[in-house]
């Protein structure tokens, strides 16, 4: 038995039933050739990352299914590709970690346990980031501490104009 | 006196210090990458939705050719963009 997964984009101008017998269409062609359905999965309407066909949105359907071999594929792209309300369609064939990851995906184990993970990446990078944002900064003050004279003259600057003002003050007087 | 608090160093020593990048599907035993999960996929990638290189995220060849794989099966589904500006 192989497992395959089929996920395509149907054009959301239709109504929701037109949608969703589109995506029964397919379920029950593969059943009829004897393929055996593991998992639809609704992804629903999407906007897409890029316009295809003049369209920002789609309702995506992920179909999971068990098939004894691989000959079935053609006919379901062929009639993915003839089909005018299917926008986009991508099958592919799972290995042995993928048909695992999407069993423990439907059992919630990893939108718990992986994203998590995935965020504590980010945050690394994130960190990681901050700390070479930090060090630039540290590198600032060092290099500001290596070169007093700057901030001196800033210093002086205004004190030489306070001077001055309260001159002109006493003149005003 | 100069005590050892008042020692400064001319740069800061933590800036040399480079971290090892490590392959994190092989840290975190992590076997499939899903092209369905664009959120994921969009670490792997730059600003512009570029793959970013092996040298810069530390995959193992292995898992750098399933991202990039990945990477591209999104971006067929329109779940990742081809080209953009500003994607982060």
């Amino acid at each position: 038995m192989r497992n395959y997964e089929v996920t395509f984009i149907v054009d959301p101008v239709l109504s929701g039933e037109e949608i969703k017998t589109t995506a029964q269409t397919y379920s029950d062609m593969l059943k009829n050739a004897g393929a055996e359905i593991v998992h639809i999965d609704e992804m629903g309407l999407r906007t897409l990352a890029y316009p295809i066909n003049k369209r920002n949105s789609g309702v995506y359907y992920c179909i999971e299914f068990k098939v004894p071999n691989g000959e079935i594929i053609d006919d379901l792209e062929l009639a993915l590709r003839r089909d005018e309300r299917i926008m986009r369609f991508l099958s592919f064939k799972l290995d042995k970690f993928g048909i695992k990851y999407n069993e423990d995906k439907r059992a919630g184990k990893i939108g718990k346990a992986k994203r998590p993970k995935s965020k504590e990446k980010k945050d690394d990078r994130r960190d990681r980031r901050g700390g070479r944002r930090d060090n630039r900064d540290n590198r600032n003050r060092d290099n500001r501490d290596n070169r007093p004279a700057e901030p001196k003259k800033t210093e002086e600057a205004p004190a030489k104009e306070a001077p001055a003002a309260t001159e002109e003050k006493k003149g005003e007087e | 006196m100069a005590n050892r608090d008042d020692i400064k160093f001319l740069s800061n020593p933590k800036i040399g210090g480079q971290r090892k990048k490590y392959c994190r599907f092989r840290k975190y035993g992590i076997k499939y990458i899903d092209y369905k999960d664009a959120d994921f996929l969009l670490s792997f990638v730059n600003e512009q939705g570029k793959i970013l290189p092996r040298r810069i995220t530390g995959n193992s060849l292995k898992y750098q050719r399933k991202v990039a794989a990945a990477v591209k099966r999104a971006r067929h589904l329109a779940l990742m963009p081809y080209v953009t500006d500003l994607l982060k």
